[in-house]
C-alpha cells in the first residue's frame, strides 16, 4: 500500500525499464491513474486552449493586408524580425523590470501577511482571508480609478508630500503609480498560495529549530522559510508573469506614458491591426516566460 | 474503470452542448463574412420587420426612450451591445459569427469595412427618411455616395480648456505643442491616447496633411508630441473631461459632446476647436452582411433617420446631428452652440481622418515612441 | 468558508500552541505589516463607497450626497441584464475550473508518468498568456468550432454566455492548479499512507484526509478564480455575443464616456453582496459547530 502515494521528493520514473513483478505492475497502475485524474483538465486545456493557440502561432507567420485583415499564406519571418526593433527591446526591459519591482513588493509585504493569516486561530483566518478577498469583487476598473482620485493633485498623498517636500509633486500618471497599481491588483496572488503554504506548514520542526538553533531568526531562516518556498514561488509567478503582460494598470495609472508590452501587443492587435505582428510578439512572450518559469521552478527546488 | 473513463470522456462533450445550448437560437450563417464583391440589397418594404434587432453601439449613444419606442412601434426585441472601440468592433465583425444587425462604425472604419465586404449595400427604397440628411453628409470620403452607411451623429475632435486657470485663450494647437503658450495655460494638458487622433493634432499644428503618409512628415508629427511631454500629463483616451473637471489637467484633448456633455453648462470651462484646423468625425448606421433580420435593420435606421427621433437623439447625447429635417426639433442651447454646430467657416477647416493602409502602422509605432 | 475550515480538523492547532507563535515584537511586526495591508486593500475601496452617493457624474468632483446612482442603475435594464450575466459566468466558471484544476494539480503532484513535463508546460500557458492574445484566439477559435459544428452536427452554435464560460474556464484551470499545487507540493505523505492503509478505499482516503489537508488550498484558488473571473474584460469582450456582455465589459465602455459613479453604486453592490454571502456562511457554520 505504501507504494499507492508517491512523495514528490521520490518520484519513480515513469519510463525506466520495467521491472518483473507485482511493484511493477502497482507502478504502471499508479500512473495509469494519475493520468486519468489529470485527463479531464488536459482535455479540456487541448481543446480550449492549446487549439486556439496554435491558430495565433499560425497568425504570427502570416502577412497584413492593406486594411489590417490577416492574409493567410504567403508565410513569412518578417513578424518574428521586427521582435529585435529597438523599440520592442526597451518596451520589454521596461516591463521586466516594473514586474520585478512588483514582485518584491508583493513578496515583501504579502510573505509576512499571509504568515500572521496562517498563525491565527482556524476561525480568525478564514474572516480574514475572506477580507482580503472582498475588495477585489468590486470592479476592477473602478478600484483603479479610485487610485488616479487617491494619488491626484488634490489626493492625500499629495497633500502630504508637498509641504515635506516643499516642491510640486506628481504621484499621478508616473511609473511609481503603475507599481502601486500592479502590486494592488495581484496582492492576492501573492497572498493566497503564500497562505495556502504557510497554514500547512509543520511547526513542531519550528520548535525543534528553535531548540537548536539560538535566535528565532535563523530558524525562520534555517526551517520555515525552506519549508514555504513552494507558496514564494507560486506566489511570485502568479504576481510577476501577469505584471509583465499588464495592460490597463499602465494606461489608466501611468497615463499612457509608461508603455508596457502588454499595451504594447495590444496597440497590435486592435490599432495597427497588424494581428500577425501582435501574435509574434505574443509567441515570444510565451515562450521566454515559459522558459523563465521553468528554470525558476527548477532551481526554486533547490535554492532560493 | 470503464465507468469511470466514460465520464470522464462525458465532461468535454458536455461542455460542448453547453455552448450548443447556449446559442442556439440565432446563429449566423458565418460563409457570409468573407463573400462577394457586390453585397445583397435588402429588397425590403417601408416599416416592414423580420425579426428581433441586434444593435451594436457605443457606450451611452442611444436615449433608451427611442429604443423602447421602437420596440412598442414595431413589436420587435431590440438588444442593446456596446463595444469601447472601432478597433475592437473590426476584430468581432472580421472574425465572422458576430451576430449583430446594425453597427456603428466611425468614418474611416466605414471605409475599411466596405473594402472588407462586411457591410451591406442599403436599399434606399426602404429608408425614405435618408432624405433629411445634410447636404455637408450626403457624399463622404469613406463612403461616397452612401451606398453602405448613413450617418448617426457627427462632431470634432478638440481642445476642452478650464478657463479659471488657462484664462481667455486662443483656439490653436499651441496650447499643447508650444512651450510658452503650454506653460502659461497652467503646463497640465492631457493628450488622447489614439496614434491617429492625437499624431493629426500634430500634424495640424506644423501644417500637414493630417492623413500624410509621408514618412518626414510624420516624424516631424512624432517630434513636435515627443518635445511636449514635460507638460503633457497623461495620454488618455478616456476620462479626460473627468481629469479636466477634477483640476488634474487645465487642457485637454478630447472629443466635442463628450466635453459639452460632461461639462453641463460651467461658464469655467469651454470647448475650442483649434483654427490651425481639427479632425471632423461621423458615427455611422450600418448593416453587416450576414445579418437575420435585413428589414429590422433598415426599418430601425429609418426610424432614427426621423426628424423628430433624430433631434431627440442629438438632445441625449449632446453630439450633433447630420439630420436636416431634425434641426427645428434640437434643444436651442445645442443648435445655437458653435462648439457642436460650427459655422461655415470653421466646417471648411475640417478633415475626415482617412485609413491610410500599411501606414497604419508607422502611425503607431511613431507615437509608441514619442510618447515614452 | 465552510471549505476553509475544515481545514482545523487535522492539522494541530497552531493558535493553542503558545510555543509556536511568534515572539513578542516580531508578532507586533507582523500585526502591524497585516493593518498596513488591509489599509492599503480598503483605501480604495472606501473612497468607492463614498463616492457613489456623490451626486456630481465625474468621480474626482464631490458636489453634494444623492442616491442618485443607485436610483439610476435599478432602472437601468442594461447594468442589471450585465450584473446577472457576470454572476452566471462567475459561478459556472469558478465550479467547473476548480474541480478541474484540483483534479489536475492532485495529477501533477501526486503521480509520476509518461509526458507529464507537456502537460505541466501547458497549464502554465494560461496564466502567461496576454489577455488581448487570449481573447484573439478564442475568438478565431470559436468562429472556426461552429462552422464545424454546422457543417458535421448540424448544431447552430453561436457567442453567448458559454464562450465566455468556457474562456474563463480556459484561463481559470491554470490559476486553480497554481495554488492548490503549492498546497500539496511536500504535504506530509505519511498522513495520506496511513489513511490509504486505515480506509477501504482509495476515494474515502482521499475525502476524509487529502480533501480537508488540501482545502485551505482549493478555496483559495476557487476564491482566485471568482475573483478573475467577475473582473475579466478583454476575453470576454471578444467572445460576447448578443445580450451576454458582462458586467465588467459594460463598465469598460462607460467609463470612455465618463459614468462612473454609476458603476460605483454597482460595486457597492456587489461589495455589500458579498460581505452578506460571508456573513450568511460564517453564521450557518458557527451554527454547526456547536454541539
Amino acid at each position: 500500500m505504501a507504494t499507492t502515494l508517491e512523495p514528490r521528493t521520490t518520484p519513480p520514473p515513469a519510463d525506466a525499464a520495467p521491472e518483473l513483478g507485482l511493484e511493477a505492475d502497482a507502478e504502471r497502475a499508479e500512473s495509469r491513474r494519475g493520468l486519468l485524474i489529470g485527463l479531464p483538465s488536459l482535455a479540456y486545456l487541448v481543446v480550449f486552449f492549446a487549439l486556439p493557440l496554435v491558430i495565433v502561432v499560425v497568425y504570427s507567420f502570416a502577412t497584413r493586408s492593406r486594411t489590417g485583415r490577416t492574409i493567410l499564406g504567403d508565410w513569412n519571418l518578417d513578424s518574428y524580425a521586427r521582435l529585435f526593433d529597438p523599440l520592442v527591446l526597451e518596451i520589454a526591459l521596461r516591463s521586466l523590470w516594473l514586474a520585478l519591482l512588483t514582485t518584491l513588493i508583493s513578496l515583501a509585504f504579502g510573505y509576512p501577511f499571509a504568515y500572521y493569516l496562517a498563525t491565527r486561530s482556524p476561525k480568525v483566518r478564514g474572516i480574514l482571508l475572506v477580507l482580503v478577498m472582498i475588495p477585489f469583487w468590486s470592479n476592477f476598473l473602478v478600484r483603479t480609478y479610485a487610485w488616479r482620485v487617491i494619488l491626484g493633485r488634490d489626493g492625500p498623498f499629495v497633500r502630504l508630500l508637498e509641504p515635506i517636500l516643499g516642491t510640486d509633486v506628481q504621484l499621478l500618471f508616473t511609473p511609481f503609480a503603475v507599481v502601486l497599481g500592479l502590486v494592488y491588483g495581484y496582492m492576492p496572488f501573492m497572498i493566497l498560495p503564500l497562505y495556502a503554504t504557510i497554514e500547512r506548514l509543520d511547526f513542531s520542526l519550528v520548535e525543534a529549530a528553535r531548540d537548536l538553533y539560538a535566535s528565532g531568526w535563523q530558524a525562520f531562516l534555517k526551517v520555515t522559510w525552506p519549508l514555504s518556498r513552494p507558496g514564494v514561488i507560486a506566489g511570485s509567478l502568479l504576481v510577476f508573469i501577469p505584471s509583465f503582460g499588464a495592460y490597463v494598470t499602465p494606461e489608466i495609472l501611468g497615463g499612457g506614458r509608461t508603455t508596457m508590452l502588454g499595451s504594447y501587443i495590444v496597440r497590435q492587435f486592435l490599432s495597427a491591426r497588424d494581428w500577425p505582428f501582435g501574435s509574434a510578439l505574443s509567441v515570444a512572450v510565451l515562450l521566454v516566460m515559459l522558459a523563465a518559469a521553468v528554470v525558476y521552478l527548477r532551481s526554486g527546488g533547490r535554492n532560493l | 474503470m470503464k465507468l469511470r473513463r466514460m465520464r470522464m470522456m462525458a465532461v468535454p462533450t458536455a461542455l460542448v452542448l453547453v455552448v450548443a445550448a447556449c446559442g442556439g437560437d440565432d446563429a449566423a450563417d458565418d460563409d457570409g463574412a468573407d463573400g462577394e464583391a457586390a453585397a445583397p440589397e435588402a429588397g425590403c418594404e417601408v416599416g416592414e420587420v423580420d425579426g428581433d434587432l441586434s444593435f451594436y453601439n457605443w457606450s451611452e449613444y442611444m436615449d433608451p426612450d427611442l429604443i423602447a419606442a421602437f420596440e412598442a412601434e414595431y413589436d420587435v426585441t431590440v438588444t442593446e451591445d456596446f463595444y469601447p472601440s472601432n478597433e475592437e468592433l473590426f476584430a468581432r465583425v472580421e472574425a465572422g459569427g458576430a451576430q449583430y444587425d446594425v453597427i456603428v462604425p466611425s468614418d474611416y472604419m466605414v471605409d475599411i469595412m466596405i473594402q472588407e465586404s462586411l457591410l451591406m449595400a442599403l436599399d434606399f427604397d426602404a429608408i425614405p427618411n435618408a432624405a433629411n440628411i445634410a447636404d455637408d453628409f450626403t457624399s463622404p470620403p469613406y463612403d461616397p455616395g452612401l451606398e453602405f452607411s448613413v450617418p448617426y451623429q457627427w462632431g470634432t475632435t478638440g481642445i476642452g480648456v478650464d478657463l479659471s486657470v488657462t484664462g481667455e485663450v486662443e483656439a490653436s494647437w499651441a496650447l499643447m505643442f508650444d512651450e510658452a503658450t503650454a506653460t502659461a495655460a497652467g503646463g497640465r494638458v492631457s493628450l488622447l491616447d489614439d496614434p491617429r487622433e492625437t499624431m493629426a493634432a500634430a500634424l495640424y499644428w506644423l501644417g500637414h496633411d493630417p492623413n500624410t503618409t509621408d514618412e518626414e512628415q510624420l516624424q516631424e508629427a512624432a517630434d513636435v508630441i515627443s518635445s511636449a511631454r514635460p507638460w503633457t500629463t497623461a495620454f488618455t483616451s478616456d476620462q479626460y473631461s473627468d481629469l479636466l473637471l477634477g483640476g488634474e489637467t487645465a487642457v485637454a484633448h478630447g472629443y466635442s459632446g463628450n466635453f459639452l456633455d460632461n461639462f453641463g453648462g460651467d461658464e469655467n470651462y469651454a470647448y475650442l476647436i483649434p483654427e490651425e484646423g481639427a479632425t471632423i468625425w461621423t458615427d455611422n448606421l450600418a448593416v453587416l452582411t450576414d445579418t437575420d433580420a435585413p428589414c429590422t435593420a433598415h426599418t430601425f435606421i429609418d426610424f432614427i433617420l426621423d426628424a423628430e427621433n433624430g433631434a431627440q437623439l442629438t438632445n441625449w447625447t449632446f453630439y450633433a446631428s447630420p439630420n436636416a429635417a431634425a434641426e427645428e426639433f434640437i434643444l436651442p442651447e445645442i443648435i445655437d452652440n458653435p462648439a457642436i454646430y460650427p459655422d461655415h467657416e470653421m466646417m471648411a477647416n475640417l478633415f475626415f481622418l482617412e485609413d491610410t493602409g500599411d501606414a497604419e502602422i508607422l502611425f503607431t509605432d511613431l507615437f509608441t515612441q514619442a510618447k515614452s | 468558508m465552510s471549505v476553509v475550515d475544515a481545514a482545523s480538523g487535522p492539522p494541530p492547532d497552531v493558535a493553542e500552541d503558545s510555543v509556536v507563535r511568534p515572539k513578542r515584537t516580531v508578532e507586533r511586526i507582523l500585526a502591524g505589516n497585516a493593518w498596513i495591508v488591509f489599509a492599503f486593500l480598503y483605501l480604495p475601496i472606501l473612497l468607492l463607497v463614498v463616492l457613489s452617493f456623490n451626486d456630481n457624474r465625474t468621480v474626482g468632483v464631490w458636489t453634494e450626497p444623492s442616491l442618485r446612482w443607485y436610483q439610476a442603475m435599478f432602472t437601468d435594464r442594461n447594468v442589471l441584464g450585465a450584473l446577472r450575466n457576470s454572476l452566471v459566468v462567475a459561478f459556472i466558471s469558478t465550479v467547473v475550473s476548480t474541480v478541474l484544476g484540483t483534479a489536475a494539480a492532485l495529477s501533477l503532484e501526486r503521480f509520476r508518468y509518461r509526458g507529464q513535463r507537456a502537460y505541466d508546460g501547458l497549464l502554465y500557458l494560461p496564466v502567461i498568456i496576454p489577455d488581448v492574445t487570449m481573447a484573439v484566439m478564442m475568438l478565431l477559435f470559436f468562429v472556426q468550432a461552429f462552422d464545424l459544428l454546422g457543417a458535421v452536427l448540424g448544431v447552430n452554435a453561436s457567442f453567448g454566455i458559454g464562450t465566455i464560460s468556457l474562456s474563463h474556464i480556459a484561463f481559470n484551470i491554470s490559476f486553480v492548479a497554481v495554488v492548490v499545487r503549492a498546497r500539496l507540493a511536500g504535504l506530509d505523505p505519511s498522513l495520506e499512507e496511513a489513511a490509504a492503509d486505515l480506509y477501504a478505499s482509495r476515494w474515502q482516503a482521499f475525502r476524509r484526509v487529502t480533501l480537508p489537508l488540501i482545502a485551505p488550498g482549493v478555496a483559495g484558488g476557487a476564491l482566485l478564480a471568482l475573483t478573475l473571473s467577475l473582473d475579466e474584460v478583454v476575453i470576454t469582450s471578444f467572445v460576447a455575443g448578443p445580450g451576454s456582455t458582462t458586467l465588467p465589459v459594460y463598465v469598460f465602455g462607460l467609463v470612455r464616456r465618463g459614468v462612473t459613479p454609476l458603476i460605483n453604486a454597482v460595486s457597492v453592490l456587489m461589495l455589500t453582496g458579498s460581505m452578506l454571502l460571508v456573513l450568511t456562511s460564517l453564521l450557518i457554520t458557527r451554527r454547526r459547530d456547536e454541539p
